[in-house]
């Protein structure tokens, strides 16, 4: 079964339903998309992402509810450094998709989910936790798996894996 | 006067009527180095908040300094109750990155020993949450039939816990003789066991006080709080994955999904007790018309060749030289692979950049965001029944920290 190209082209991609909600709300939130190995994948615009999860979980055709992960991939020394990555389920429709918001290195933030989704609170403090990514309006943005006081980021690649010694 | 800095966190009394209390790390009913900080009123509950972290071993760090063959080993340590489960989620995984066909004999042998995965970790879960609720002879009946389901993993892999049986492309070796035999013999033995467990808790009246209409999560809550398998099927959202979005051949297999619509600690072990019988009747379906054929992929250049030909042919000994030392590069790109873990949809995340290494091995680990749910559903209630709750959501702090 040899691996089918990665489609990247906006223009082949704008009928996959998901995508096509997200460009009939606002055409400049999208910043990019993918389909590759069956999984959809949309760049957010980093202020968008708020209400474009809001909208795909209200949307009642598309009914993504379920907030499976928040993850985060850091690309150093590449620019935009991180790409934070949400994955939702529709639980209806059997159907994922993969948000995607690109930040730059220095003082990355963004909006929190968790006023749509409340489990968004552990994961969005873990990937503060481990690669240092801001999230404005969390309710209780500490770290999660080190201690308190703990320096660095450990997730980070410049982090280096036996740690600081 | 300097603010004291404290490396854990510490949880304030709100009113004048509250005090807060502090439940583990090292507590017998927290299944782990769980800490809760709970605020109490009396014996109420007003707030639970859990401090989790101190099993954090940096696994996902750890996988990116590994070859992609490598890392198996590691993926046993995050979910130590069902090993095989976190195997195969990762192979799966890394096989779609590659684009690799498995065989049918290995898919029914990873369907077969996944099921039995199952059965293990929810005895270890019954066992252990009656013992908490105080039904002590639940546990030594469910570790009588754990010990069977452990031998027969001692015969594929070698070890009783952190098996690490599944490779990248298939199996690591084919099950030896008799394997088949002890786990027929399981099989049909097993549901009469099921029954004793019953017959010692479903009806009980001391079991019914403390579960029924405890820790009661609705189903809009259990979807918000990012609750998976058994908690949000007790919650009455019929998902399971194995059925809806199957894996490695599972829609080959019939079974039934149990779902209830109580919501409380009872309605999740009613779910999880069905779900035992089920596991049953799919291990009982594997073993009746194992394919025959290769276990292992035909790709030479990941799967490490048979030890004959490598003795006597050249390419498969420079191609077992090469995997070993060099790793085997895995073609850019980005995959979620979910499995329907005992505890819920266990996610992995793999990104590659186009080498022998991971770049990012992300675990979604469905214990994890299960425990968000434990502050809805104590609150308001008593002392004892987060201990309830606690076991009916079935955590794994292994993974919850990973």
């Amino acid at each position: 079964m040899p691996l089918a190209p990665a489609i990247t082209d906006l223009g082949q991609l704008k009928e996959r339903p998901a995508l096509a909600r997200l460009l009939a709300w606002n055409p400049d939130a999208v910043e990019a998309s993918k389909f590759d190995r069956d999984e959809l994948t949309i760049v957010v615009k980093c202020p968008a992402i708020r209400e474009a999860c809001a909208i795909l979980r209200d949307d009642r055709e598309l009914q993504f509810s379920f907030l499976a992960d928040i993850t985060c991939v850091d690309w150093y020394p590449n620019e935009p450094r991180f790409d934070v990555v949400y994955h939702l389920l529709s639980i209806p429709r059997h159907e994922r998709l993969r948000l995607k918001v690109r930040l730059a290195g220095n003082d990355p933030s963004l909006e929190s989910i968790t006023s749509v989704w409340p489990s968004a609170n552990f994961f969005e403090r873990e990937v503060y936790d481990l690669f240092g990514v801001r999230f404005s309006g969390h309710p209780n943005l500490r770290r999660i798996m080190m201690p308190e006081d703990w320096e660095g980021h450990p997730l980070r690649k410049d982090y280096p894996v036996e740690g600081y010694r | 006067m300097p603010q004291m800095f404290t490396p854990t966190p510490t949880l304030e009394a709100t009113g004048p009527r509250t005090m807060t209390l502090n439940m583990g790390p090292q507590h017998p009913s927290t299944h782990g180095v769980l800490r809760l900080l709970l605020e109490i009123d009396g014996e109420t509950i007003v707030r639970v908040m859990p401090d989790i972290g101190f099993l954090h071993t940096g696994i996902e760090k750890t996988c990116e300094a590994k070859f992609y063959q490598q890392a198996v080993p590691l993926t046993d340590r995050i979910d130590y109750l069902c090993p095989l489960t976190n195997n195969l989620c990762y192979v799966l995984a890394v096989e779609r990155l590659l684009g690799l066909e498995i065989p049918p004999r290995a898919q029914w042998l990873r369907v077969m020993l996944n099921e039995l995965t199952r059965i293990n970790s929810h005895l270890v879960w019954l066992g252990t949450h009656a013992l908490d609720i105080g039904a002590m002879s639940v546990f030594l009946y469910c570790f009588r039939e754990r010990e069977d389901v452990l031998r027969i993993f001692e015969m594929v892999s070698g070890q009783r816990m952190m098996t690490s049986y599944f490779r990248i492309g298939g199996l690591a070796l084919e099950p030896p003789l008799g394997m088949f035999d002890a786990v027929r013999r399981f099989v049909n033995r097993f549901p009469s066991r099921v029954d004793e467990y019953e017959n010692l808790l479903t009806a009980n009246p001391i079991w019914l006080e403390r579960t029924k209409k405890v820790a009661y999560l609705s189903p809009e809550d259990a979807i918000a709080l990012g609750a998976t398998g058994p908690t949000l099927r007790a919650s009455g959202i019929d998902i399971d994955l194995r059925r809806d979005m199957p894996y490695t051949g599972y829609e080959k297999f019939k079974f039934k999904v149990p779902i209830s619509h109580d919501g409380d600690v009872f309605a999740r072990y009613i779910v999880r007790v069905q779900e035992l019988r089920e596991s049953n009747e799919i291990v009982r379906q594997t073993l009746e018309g194992v394919p025959e054929g290769p276990i292992k992929a035909d790709a030479p250049k990941i799967v490490l060749p048979a030890r004959e030909k490598m003795k006597t042919q050249m390419e498969a000994l420079i191609y077992h030289f090469k995997i070993v030392t060099e790793g085997f590069p895995v073609p850019a790109g980005e995959v979620y692979q979910a499995v329907e873990s005992p505890r819920g949809e266990m996610g992995y995340y793999v990104v590659s950049d186009g080498s022998p290494k991971p770049y990012r091995v992300h675990v979604r680990a469905p214990s994890f965001a299960n425990l968000q749910a434990l502050h809805t559903m104590c609150e308001g209630r008593l002392i004892a029944d987060v201990v309830a709750a606690i076991g009916s959501i079935d955590i794994v702090l292994g993974e919850v920290d990973r």
